[in-house]
């Protein structure tokens, strides 16, 4: 077996231990879920939107939130409790802890952002493809974790709650540019031009063309974007987890 | 003579600060090698590097004739680890501790099952094996930590401190158990404070200080290399002025704490036939004499602090 393969082996070792550890808890569960509802409800109460026009904005926000509640979280947090020094004790490379840890956020993304899909199906509201969604889900969900892991990068620090309140100030700003309240279309010229750096608004793009079949950018251009998204998060994390590991082991 | 790790020029910087200052050593198969030195000598640095947690700024390290620098995966895949600092998830139980450490390491499913019952069995731990880390003791968690180690049936085995702060019980256990694994021929690298357990346990021993290495030989070595730190203690029946020893050639230094007197000489036996004579001349009578080797601590202390940090 190539010592690839091998490795790959050991990243789902350290996802299964993440999400026994960080993830199947009652509060992260709840926040996952409840937390973009409010979101939405909070844009919704008071306004005359269909459900049709909230949803993709829903399923894009739950997706967003989930993939990246916890990921910026776990390697400070590993620092502090010197696990971290354990896991890289063993034979496993760095960035092998770091696609663990983004598959981590990636399952656990995945499974609660099935629950506002089903929501969509059970209230009879069919998407255009189904399996073109559910691509894009998981192309989302992979970029989103993968934005966690890089989010977990900088600063060094083991005070996850450092680490948590900066990609709080990097995931809220994302929200308001992403087309997720605001449709891409609807948005000036300037603001279509800052939307078009987040990820996420490729994905609520994507989702608004499969349930409502109104999208700013051509869907291969979302997967596109989503790809290249997450290529860069991805190759970005290990740049920088690698630069700061001495300092995160002193 | 086969070398399972070998060091050459290592260094590294953290800042402007030098942790490690081209450091070079050998250690050899089956062999337990005490690597000891005062806070802040570079031993964590040096088994960091050597684990491969992080990387030096110059120099080689060669784990299990893999260089840690290039092959650092493989080198690891040799190695067990005890850290200075208990790293277990005290979320898992010591059960999904020990399969979470195997499975890193790849070793099959029911070699895992049956090293891990092994080890938590030998450790005393089996009847815990599935309560949650976070309520073991110190000791308890000491002995996992152990366990975790050596789930991999490792070839060399770094501790790191490993019986800091453990009760006489926990901590006897251990060494036990870390003589038992070197019989076995494997090979294990100690770093510790403890001059006793150094003393009791390794065949060769390094001494680290400043970042640099000061010595590396056996423990008995070490002290022939010490002789001037030799001591001889007298007690006489009355107290005595000592102004006369320090006038004797032979002797380096006198200290008296009330009718014991502590003479540090290169030359015992002429110093006993000088006490001896003086006792006669001042009418005094020797009521106990012992001529002592100096300890591992002296030699340790000679050799970081300086020969008059030990007499003094």
């Amino acid at each position: 077996m190539s010592s690839l393969t091998e490795q790959f082996k050991r990243s789902l070792v350290v996802a299964q231990k993440n999400v026994k550890i960080y993830y199947l808890k009652g509060p992260v569960i709840v926040f996952g879920l409840v937390f973009p509802l409010f979101l939405a409800l909070a844009y919704v109460i008071g306004r005359n939107i269909p459900l049709v026009e909230v949803l993709p904005g829903l399923i894009g926000m739950t997706t967003f939130f989930t993939a990246t509640s916890v990921g910026p979280s776990i390697v400070p947090w590993e620092t502090r409790s010197k696990t971290l020094e354990r896991l890289l004790c063993c034979p496993v490379a760095l960035w092998t802890i770091i696609c663990g840890d983004m598959l981590s956020s990636f399952i656990f993304g995945l499974i609660i952002s099935v629950i506002p899909l089903a929501l969509t199906l059970v209230l009879g509201i069919q998407p255009l493809n189904f399996i073109v969604l559910l691509l894009g889900l998981i192309i989302a969900n992979l970029c989103f974790a993968a934005l966690s892991v890089l989010l977990s990068a900088y600063p060094p620090t083991d005070i996850p709650a450092t680490t948590m309140m900066l990609s709080s100030l990097v995931k809220f700003p994302l929200v308001f540019i992403s087309g997720v309240f605001v449709p891409v279309e609807q948005l000036p010229q300037w603001g279509r031009v800052i939307a078009s750096i987040s990820p996420l608004t490729y994905f609520t793009d994507m989702v608004r063309q499969l349930f409502i079949n109104k999208g700013f950018y051509p869907l291969a251009v979302d997967f596109l974007a989503l790809i290249a998204f997450t290529t860069a998060f991805v190759l970005a994390a290990i740049k920088v987890h690698e630069k700061t590991l001495t300092k995160r082991m002193s | 003579m086969k070398y399972v790790i070998t060091v050459g020029e290592l260094t590294k910087h953290y800042g402007d600060v030098r942790a490690v200052d081209h450091i070079s050593f050998d250690v050899k198969e089956g062999e337990i090698f005490g690597f000891l030195g005062p806070n802040g000598a570079g031993k964590t640095t040096t088994i960091r590097i050597l684990t491969g947690l992080i990387k030096p700024d110059e120099g080689k390290a060669f784990v299990a004739g893999y260089d840690v620098l290039k092959k650092p995966i493989e080198a690891k895949q040799h190695i067990g680890v005890v850290p200075e600092v208990s790293n277990a998830y005290v979320d898992l139980t010591a059960w999904e501790n020990l399969a979470l450490i195997g499975k890193l390491y790849g070793v099959q499913p029911r070699k895992l099952k049956e090293n891990a019952t092994k080890f938590l069995k030998e450790f005393g731990l089996y009847e815990v094996k599935d309560k949650l880390v976070r309520a073991f003791s110190k000791g308890m968690k000491q002995r996992l930590l152990l366990c975790m180690a050596l789930v991999n049936d490792p070839e060399v085995l770094f501790l790191d401190e490993p019986t800091s702060g453990l009760d006489v019980e926990s901590a006897r256990l251990l060494r036990e158990k870390v003589t038992r694994y070197n019989k076995d021929g494997k090979t294990v690298f100690l770093s510790t404070h403890n001059m006793e357990e150094a003393n009791q346990l390794c065949h060769r021993i390094a001494i680290i200080n400043h970042g640099r290495i000061a010595a590396v030989d056996t423990p008995e070595n070490l002290r022939a290399q010490s002789m001037e730190l030799q001591y001889i203690e007298v007690a006489f029946s009355k107290t005595v002025d000592t102004q006369e020893f320090s006038e004797n050639p032979s002797i380096i230094k006198a200290v008296s704490a009330g009718n014991k007197v502590r003479i540090y000489t290169a030359a015992p036996s002429s110093v006993i036939e000088f006490l001896v004579e003086y006792a006669k001349k001042n009418n005094v009578r020797i009521l106990s004499l012992n001529s002592m080797m100096p300890s591992l601590e002296d030699v340790f202390l000679k050799f970081t602090r300086g020969k008059e940090a030990v007499i003094q």
